[in-house]
């Protein structure tokens, strides 16, 4: 099935000329939601109360299958594992602790009000829809704000070693321009120390048989048998086995898939391959077109470049972004002087200056780089300048704030910051959009729940900075141990095992697929087709997107998807360790989801949050949200070799009003 | 249409990039087809190398040719390549991630090296991490340790309020610089008797120095010493060479403390057990 | 106490018998270092040290009761030395069945790497040591009780002092590393100290050394006769 409908070449389409929409609309209210009754500070204990429990002496009998081990997948089998149930674990990496999430440098948001300085829960939530771009629902931000609170009580409990201050109590800073102090931090190193709280507990849990961990497992589909997800079929990347693994429920934690543009700040092994397959099995994709471009990036240095590095944004509290005012200015930056440097984010956002949102201070170095002001290789950079700060500050201080991330810049770029202002470059780094899930984390397949990065949920149009932590935590420690016990309490589960015809038929596909990819014997790598994708995803779906460039992109996407199918050389066997054959698999899924993404991207004729429409611009060049036509989910249905079929799921707007974001 | 953020046009030269020649290397290469097969080295002659492309980067290249001319690629272990996940490691010419200090293989930067050198590149090799192929190895025992007790018992749901639990900020810097470990082997690599002591002297003392970690600390100890020991890693005898290949810069004080912490469990039991 | 017994089943309990005993040798080696330069206070000075070391303890213990009890500890710490430097030897040696083809080393130095070669040329000298000045069997013109004349004579050949010089050096390389090395064993390295126990280390074995090589050098000058 995957192979047939990647071997059908649509017709190709020039850029210019209109065409038809690429997809057909359902009728209203076919997606429910499930969001609780009541006020909005009471629909998470409400539902909670709903909740179907599991008697503690049944609960062993269940098998819950965890894809994913990072932060949300991680914390989820951990916590199912500590009320009694049976957890199978996967994960692509050779250990649990390696999971994507460890990147994470900043921090993590939490509504705790130590500093009384006016947080509360409230404006936790408050500040995380409005920064979303009013494109995420209020009853699931408001659950991860209240949440917040319980995430940091635990990671301290588990020993996450948080920066303190001399009382010995947390120490918190404010983060990615929020107007309070509500971001717990570890160093740069935030991402790791959580990840490794998570991975204790695991230990715990797989130490004492609850957990049973498949490291170098990666996920090839899922398998829905009955109507229900009831186990999924993975390859063993040592071996090559393709195997089936039968579970009563499946939760999905595979994160993100900013690898559909090559270069973004992901792990190299990060893909959509497990959320595609049970995209392409009936769970639908919500929102593909948001995506998170992070400003502070190590701009590429050379055609060979393999990823992008990002170094926290914490470096925009003392640095100040700066281009030279003439084009084409070849000085070195110390021989500009003040008055010929353009400070554009100070300029164009006065009351917030440096610390402008992500995605406004991305477009801002975009727009003085397409104008020819940018600096470095290729003119892709604008400076990142600490002297003025080191002036006020002392260079000791801005060493000890930022030097590990100044020895890291040092380190890629061979540059010294302390003398030559570093460079940057937006990069993609975070994808808001992932499978659509109801209040309880329910994809459309029934039993088929996705936390993290993975699902759609709480982040709207744009996520802000040190909310993804958070995220994937209140999904992983809070939200999925009751809602997926609610789901085994509630449902009547039929016996099925490996020789279900549906898991028959899965494994043969995936075992098919695999075989193909090896005998296509062609002319080209896996990563000249994942480059020649990623370069057309970023120009025509990156930063800045617009009707004409996203057409083009959709009429060039079959054409790598067939010559991809046609003439990949994948060398190697399928019965060892093959790593150019795992990352066919996940390109060739690229190749399918892109079009989707882009789709989706053409749809939503309003710029939001990490989606710039260049159609939908004020005068001065801020984006312009359409209310009336675009405050929707929009969840797409898989629909074979047709085109596929948008769902709506309306946004209200109840406890924040709907205003135009502005950081001027 | 966007014309001006392509990638295309960053890979032209640039006053940035006019100083770099391509460097021509020497390759000797460790391949083994797999756990059981016979490996050896194998020499490549590298011809177009950047000093701005990291280590791995260098090897992606030559693994592209490779592919495009009918062999194997290389295999070797690498994800999140910003030297955190702790997923790559190989021997770089003798030395645990090559030869800058505090630096992770995937962090490595061919400006190190020079035109016309010859570089050896082996797997790590341990009992405990036995070759999968090439410069992959299983690094599973690391995971056995933590297994074994490297944890603080907490169910999700029953942590009392953070602040209630003041830690004073020394140790607690002590305790993060322990934390930062990254899983990565080196140290085992490095260490003349494969040892992991470092890594788990780096785990058991980010949580024994602080106060949520007091209540399992020497059982913790006991615990994973033993398994330190079942997985096949030697001894430790103070060498010092872990502690400067360590990407993270963990110090060997670590492991003294825990040689105490396991004296102390052994002759004064104060766990109770 | 069950503890105590399970503590050698680790790999870090041996080293801790390795650093209890050689802690015993090493106070044994200093005190042994500061009679031996008794010897240049004059024949009957070092050969009255050598009657107080058979009568030490007297009254309470008999004649060379203290002594005796004094070799059957120390016996039993080379013993356990030994035996616990072979089993970590064979650990070490099976935890890497594969060498490296290449390996540079980054910081441990020439005394860590003769550990163990150093070692092993220890327990030959000290073998050699008890037969040619304890018992006297290898020694030519051996006289019981007669210490100062068996010194001279004994080093009077160069060959003789050449290895007690080279013993003596791998005695202080053996003891650098070592010395630091028990107190690391034994916990009592930490950032603040590591430095003191460091430069403890560096003196004592120099020291020492200086102190033993000085005898043979003395006679082999002339300067004892």
């Amino acid at each position: 099935m995957a192979i047939d409908s990647t071997t059908v070449a649509p017709p190709r389409i020039a850029p210019t000329m209109p065409r038809t929409r690429p997809f057909t609309e359902a009728p209203p209210d076919t997606l429910d939601s499930k969001i609780p009754e009541g006020p909005i500070d009471r629909k998470w204990e409400l539902r909670q109360f709903e909740y179907k429990l599991v008697n503690p002496a049944n609960k062993r009998r269940f098998k819950i299958i965890v894809v994913g081990s990072g932060l949300a997948g991680g914390a989820a089998a951990a916590a199912l594992a500590e009320l009694g149930f049976n957890v199978d674990c996967f994960c692509y990496q050779d250990s649990p602790r390696r999971a994507h999430s460890i990147a994470a440098q900043g921090g993590i948001n939490a509504a705790k009000n130590y500093r009384n300085d006016g947080d509360s829960v409230f404006r936790l939530f408050y500040d995380t829809v409005k920064g979303g771009d009013f494109r995420a629902r209020e009853a699931n931000v408001y659950r991860l704000a209240e949440l917040s609170t319980n995430i940091i009580d635990q990671c301290v409990a588990q020993g996450v070693p948080f920066a303190r201050e001399y009382g010995g109590l947390l120490d918190t800073r404010s983060f990615g321009g929020a107007q309070v102090s509500r971001t717990f931090y570890a160093r740069g190193q935030t991402g790791q120390q959580l990840l490794v709280g998570v991975y204790q507990s695991m230990c715990r849990q797989i130490g004492h048989g609850r957990i049973r961990m498949n490291p170098r497992t990666e996920m090839l589909d899922v398998v829905v048998a009955d109507g229900r997800a009831r186990g999924i079929v993975t390859r063993d990347m040592l071996t090559g086995e393709i195997r089936s693994h039968v579970g009563d429920v499946v939760v999905m934690a595979t994160g993100g898939y900013s690898n559909v543009f090559y270069l973004s700040t992901n792990a190299k092994g990060c893909n959509v391959t497990a959320t595609w397959r049970a995209h392409k099995r009936g769970a639908f994709f919500g929102n593909p077109c948001y995506t998170q471009i992070h400003p502070t990036c190590i701009p590429v240095s050379g055609d060979y470049q393999s990823k992008l590095t990002l170094m926290s944004e914490s470096l925009r509290n003392d640095g100040r972004v700066w281009v030279p005012k003439t084009r084409g200015d070849k000085r070195s930056p110390a021989e500009i002087p003040e008055s010929e440097r353009d400070y554009f984010l100070e300029r164009r956002y006065p009351s917030y200056g440096n610390l402008a949102p992500r995605d406004i201070a991305s477009r801002a170095a975009k727009a003085v780089c397409d104008e020819e002001l940018g600096v470095g290789p290729g003119g892709l950079g604008v400076y990142l300048d600490f002297s003025d700060a080191m002036r006020r500050l002392g260079v000791a201080s801005i060493r000890e704030r930022y030097g590990n991330l100044f020895d890291m810049y040092q380190r890629i770029t061979g540059e010294n910051p302390y003398e030559v202002p570093m460079r940057i470059y937006p990069a993609v780094h975070y994808t808001m959009g992932g499978l659509w899930v109801d209040y309880n984390l329910e994809s459309t397949i029934p039993g088929l729940f996705v936390g993290g990065e993975a699902n759609f949920s709480d982040h709207g149009a744009n996520r802000l900075g040190a909310s993804a932590l958070m995220q994937g935590l209140a999904d992983g420690y809070f939200v999925l141990p009751a809602s997926v016990t609610d789901y085994l309490g509630r449902t009547k589960l039929d016996a099925v095992d490996e020789n279900h015809p549906a898991f028959m038929d899965v494994e043969r596909e995936a075992e098919h697929r695999v075989r193909r990819l090896l005998e296509i014997d062609g002319r080209r790598t896996v990563d000249s087709f994942h480059r020649e994708l990623g370069k057309l995803m970023w120009d025509y779906c990156g930063m800045a997107r617009n009707r004409a460039g996203l057409e083009h992109a959709l009429s060039q996407i079959p054409a790598i998807r067939e010559e991809f199918w046609r003439n990949v050389k994948v060398p190697g066997s399928a019965g060892d360790l093959n790593q150019s054959a795992e990352q066919a698999n996940r390109v060739a899924d690229y190749l399918e989801f892109a079009e989707l993404m882009v789709t989706d991207a053409l749809h939503r004729e309003e710029s939001c949050g990490g989606h710039f429409r260049e159609e939908s611009q004020s005068e001065d060049g801020e984006a312009l949200r359409d209310d009336e036509r675009f405050a929707y989910v929009a969840a797409w249905q898989y629909n074979g070799d047709g085109v596929p079929i948008l769902h709506k799921e309306p946004l209200t707007f109840d406890n924040v009003h709907l205003a135009t974001r502005s950081y001027k | 249409m966007p014309s001006h953020n392509t990638l295309e046009e960053s890979t032209r030269s640039t006053a940035h990039d006019d100083d770099s020649r391509p460097m021509q290397l020497t390759l000797n290469v460790w391949r083994q087809a797999g756990p059981t097969e016979p490996g050896r080295f194998v020499t490549y002659q590298h011809q177009n190398v950047s000093e701005h492309m990291s280590f791995l980067e260098m090897l992606d290249v030559l693994n592209e040719d490779l592919i495009l001319r009918g062999d194997e690629p290389i295999a070797y272990d690498h994800d999140c390549r910003e030297g955190i996940c702790g997923m790559c490691g190989m021997m770089i010419n003798g030395i645990a991630h090559g030869p800058q200090r505090a630096t992770a293989t995937c962090q490595l930067h061919m400006r190190h090296f020079k035109d016309g050198d010859t570089i050896t590149i082996e797997p790590w090799r341990a009992r405990a991490f036995p070759i999968v192929k090439d410069l992959v190895v299983r690094r599973g025992s690391l995971d056995r340790i933590v297994e074994a007790g490297g944890y603080i018992s907490v169910n999700t749901g029953a942590a009392p309020e953070a602040n209630n639990i003041p830690v004073p900020k020394p140790n607690a810097d002590r305790s993060f610089e322990a934390a930062q470990c990254i899983q990565c082997g080196a140290c085992v690599a490095a260490c003349p008797n494969a040892s992991a002591m470092l890594f788990l002297a780096a785990k058991a003392g980010h949580l024994g120095l602080l106060p949520q970690g007091q209540p399992e600390r020497y059982r913790r100890t006991v615990d994973m010493v033993a398994e330190h020991d079942k997985q096949g890693f030697g001894a430790c005898t103070n060498m010092g060479e872990c502690e400067a290949v360590c990407p993270k810069e963990i110090s060997i004080d670590f492991i003294a403390r825990l040689n105490r912490d396991l004296i102390r469990a052994k002759l004064t039991n104060p766990s109770g057990y | 106490m069950i503890g105590v017994l399970t503590l050698y089943e680790s790999t870090i309990g041996k080293k801790v018998v390795m650093a209890v005993t050689g802690l015993i040798l090493f106070g044994f080696v200093i005190i042994h270092m500061l009679g031996n330069l008794k010897v240049f206070a004059g024949r009957a000075y070092i050969n009255a040290y050598g009657v107080f070391l058979r009568e030490v303890g007297s009254p309470m213990f008999g004649h060379e009761q203290v002594l005796w009890l004094t070799r059957i500890v120390l016996l039993v710490s080379v013993g356990l030395h030994i035996w616990a430097a072979y089993q970590l030897t064979r650990l070490d040696l099976a935890s890497r069945p594969v060498q490296y083809a290449m390996r540079k080393n980054q910081e441990y130095g020439y005394a860590a790497r003769t550990l163990r070669w150093g070692g092993v040329i220890i327990a030959l000298f000290i073998v050699y040591h008890l037969l040619h000045f304890t018992t006297g069997t290898v020694h030519p013109r051996f006289v019981e009780g007669d210490v100062y004349n068996n010194v001279v004579i004994g080093f009077q050949n160069p060959l003789v002092s050449i290895f007690y010089i080279v013993a003596q050096l791998a005695l202080a390389l053996h003891l650098y590393h070592g010395a630091w090395s028990m107190f690391q064993t034994l916990g009592l390295n930490n950032s603040n100290n590591k430095r003191i126990w460091r430069g403890l280390a560096t003196v004592s074995s120099t020291m020492l050394a200086l102190g033993n090589i000085s005898i043979p050098l003395a006679v082999m000058l002339g300067l004892l006769r």
